[in-house]
């Protein structure tokens, strides 16, 4: 059986489902993070798989960004959840809800 | 000329701006230099003007400065017409004008708000000399509107005091409704014409050729609709009840304003439709008969007021009648030239009558006057004049003036009755009765005031009685320029106006012509014999009553119900209060307020308020604070999304 693309597709596919269902089910705000990068990487190595298969360089380009833009964002959001849990004194977003209406 | 005519309007504005803005830091003699020193170039330029004229010998100057609006086929100027009809109107506004500008530095020299007065007397002028120089109809309603609220704004002089802030209201108003109907005049002549332009309306009149109309035509209309607006500002019947209350204003503004020239506007913008007016007889008759019924009516009223003001005031209402009577027997020339005559008397009994008043510290009830002849004998001897004038006893310029109104409204060619000259001569009567009374009970027989406010009583400063001997003296002479067929000398006046007339339709004009020439000699002399008998009468019964009898305005009361209802104006104000003002108080309080306003309006403002919360309400639960069921709402959305992508994508 040769490996091609499709497979990494579906892997991705699977990372990415297995990274939403844990952002909806889980509780604590740093393994719903945790939960994010995972599915930001399962959509870089789609962007990779069909970069390859399609023969063209602008999916890599874009995983570039998604890296940098990842890093970024766990830069922020991790100084945000360590101010939330400084002044909240729990992780768990169900408890974080001053915000509603 | 084009540069001499714009500045007369202009100086007066000038004169205006630099009082109203600067004037409370101006010491009081740089505020009445600066008024009359405008005014009084402004009457010099009228005078240059006025002789040039002549030399030029030609029947209408139009100048137009600039385009002032212009939206589609609509185009109105800005822009002067002078004709004869202008200049006669020039001259006795800027003339009178200046004379009573002068007058007002002696009379409301105590007056705390000397600046403002003489600004909005400047403002006045100006609008004045708009409305007559004007050369289209939108430009006569700028200053139609601009007299009425200097009117406005100087009968409400005295602010602070109710009655006088309550009379302007009550003006402005009621020239409001008058104004309707001139503005819905207007809008039918743009939509006949497509014009407001005096000239262009006149010659496309002329030929488009419009008959004299038998019946409703839509001249008529036109003419009835801008009758109805000179109803309002010359104060005729049913709108004349602003006018005796406009009398709450300083006396220099009633004899200006109230008397000599505002209240003319009606008179001379009629005449200056002529060539809408004559033919529509109709609208002529309609013309006549409220200003023959308005010159009786008013007279009636006069007899019996106390306040020496008000009398004037109702005798300014009923000689407006009779101007408006000439108008309806298309004697507009009589019309005008009683116009002049009657601003140059009534001007001056008013500032006479402001003389006493300023005299006798400000007391214008005349149960408390009598014999004043010695102490105020230049006043006294000035308002005879004007007296002698207006009763139409002859040789004074009233005589000649409403003679010829009499006389024309006797041959009425209009409609061919009498009603006018039997109105007219009635009113005759009783105009020298109520001012004869006027004049004894003021001037003569006892005095009714204490020793000690009589020896406050001194006549009144130079300023202001050299203006009164210059009125005297115009009200003397002044019907010269008018004299009647029967004496030999020309009608210099009528002469000077036809111009004016030259859009009348021919065969009207050769009918007047022929009805004027074809009365018998001697019948003119006749009727004026008798206008002198009844003049005559009125005189004696003044003199039995007032002079003999000694009879005082309390004296009056004993004749019971007629002196209460004419006392008290046949309780007109009344009626109107009963019948308009409490209808409209209901409808606007029941229906307009409580409907219109609070169920409707607010109804709708609220209800969006209370939609938009509604909504907000059932959005906001969305909106529940858990993180995760914000992430399922993203995940349903992506998944829409993608759904409908895909569902494309396979198409």
């Amino acid at each position: 059986m040769r490996i091609t693309p499709d497979f990494f597709v579906i892997l991705s596919v699977i990372l990415f489902t297995i990274g939403l269902i844990g952002v909806l089910i889980r509780r604590n705000l740093i393994i719903i993070f945790m939960f994010i990068e995972l599915m930001l990487n399962a959509v870089n190595l789609s962007f990779i798989a069909y970069s390859y298969k399609l023969g063209q360089v602008d999916g890599q380009i874009y995983v570039f960004f998604v890296m940098v833009l990842a890093a970024v964002e766990v830069a922020v959001g991790l100084g945000l959840i360590m101010l939330i849990y400084r002044n909240k004194k729990t992780l768990d977003v169900d408890d974080i809800n001053i915000m509603k209406n | 000329m084009k540069t001499l005519l714009i500045f007369i309007p202009i100086l007066p504005l000038a004169g205006f701006l630099l009082n109203g803005i600067f004037g409370r830091s101006f010491p009081k003699k740089l505020v009445h230099r600066i008024a009359i020193g405008t005014t009084g170039i402004s009457f010099l330029l009228v005078v240059i003007t006025f002789f040039k004229f002549l030399s030029l010998h030609t029947e209408s100057i139009v100048i137009n400065y600039f385009t002032w609006i212009k939206a589609g086929d609509f185009v109105a100027n800005f822009g002067f017409l002078l004709d004869p009809l202008s200049m006669v109107m020039l001259l006795v506004v800027s003339g009178v004008g200046f004379l009573i500008h002068i007058y007002s530095i002696g009379y409301m020299w105590n007056d705390i708000g000397y600046n403002r007065f003489f600004a909005y007397l400047n403002l006045f002028m100006f609008s004045m000399l708009v409305l007559v120089l004007a050369n289209n109809y939108l430009l006569l309603f700028v200053g139609w509107e601009g007299v009425g609220l200097c009117s406005y704004l100087l009968i409400g002089f005295y602010f602070h005091k109710k009655s006088a802030s309550d009379a302007g209201k009550k003006a402005f108003i009621v020239n409001r409704i008058g104004d309707f109907g001139f503005v819905v005049g207007l809008m039918l002549m743009f939509f006949t014409f497509r014009s407001l332009d005096f000239n262009t309306i006149f010659t496309s009149i002329v030929k488009k050729g419009y008959g004299v109309e038998s019946g409703w035509g839509v001249l008529t209309v036109i003419a009835v609709l801008l009758f109805i607006g000179a109803t309002g500002k010359s104060a005729q019947i049913p709108l004349y009840v602003w006018l005796p209350d406009a009398m709450e204003g300083p006396t220099p503004v009633s004899a200006l304003i109230h008397a000599a020239t505002m209240v003319t506007a009606g008179v001379y913008m009629i005449t200056r439709s002529n060539a809408i007016y004559s033919r529509a007889p109709h609208a002529l008759f309609i013309v006549g008969l409220i200003g023959s019924l308005t010159a009786l009516y008013a007279a009636t009223i006069g007899i019996f007021q106390r306040d020496i003001k008000r009398v004037l005031a109702y005798s300014t209402v009923s000689q407006l009648g009779y101007m408006f009577t000439a108008l309806g027997v298309m004697a507009f020339s009589a019309g005008i030239f009683h116009l002049m005559t009657h601003a140059f008397f009534k001007a001056l009994l008013f500032l006479g009558s402001g003389s006493v008043i300023l005299a006798l510290h400000h007391e214008q009830d005349m149960q408390n006057m009598g014999g004043l002849k010695k102490y105020l004998p230049i006043t006294c001897l000035s308002m005879w004049a004007a007296t002698l004038a207006i009763s139409g006893i002859p040789i004074f310029a009233g005589f000649f003036s409403k003679d010829e109104i009499l006389w024309r409204s006797k041959i009425d060619p209009v409609k061919g009755h009498m009603i006018f000259y039997i109105l007219g001569t009635v009113a005759a009567l009783i105009t020298a009765l109520y001012m004869f009374r006027l004049m004894f009970l003021t001037f003569h027989g006892k005095s009714r005031m204490s020793e000690e406010k009589l020896s406050h009583v001194h006549e009144s400063p130079k300023s202001m009685t050299s203006v009164l001997i210059i009125l005297a003296i115009l009200s003397t002479i002044g019907g010269f320029v008018g004299m009647p067929g029967w004496t030999g000398f020309p009608n210099v006046f009528e002469k000077f106006l036809d111009p004016v007339f030259r859009f009348m339709p021919q065969k009207v004009v050769s009918h007047l012509h022929h009805v004027v020439e074809s009365q018998p000699a001697g019948k003119e002399l006749l009727v004026t014999l008798i206008s002198i008998v009844v003049a005559g009468l009125g005189v004696l019964i003044a003199y039995i009553i007032y002079i003999k009898k000694e009879a005082l305005p309390k004296d009056e009361e004993k004749l019971g119900f007629i002196y209460k209802l004419i006392y008290n104006k046949y309780y007109v104000d009344e009626i109107y209060n009963f019948f308009v003002i409490q209808p409209i108080k209901w409808f606007s309080t029941n229906v307009l307020w409580k409907i219109v306003d609070v169920a409707v309006i607010d109804g709708i403002v609220n209800g969006y308020a209370y939609l938009t919360e509604g909504l907000s309400t059932v959005v906001a639960r969305i909106q529940n604070g858990f993180i995760r069921s914000y992430i399922g709402w993203i995940v349903l959305g992506g998944i829409g999304i993608l759904y409908y992508i895909i569902l494309n994508f396979i198409r």
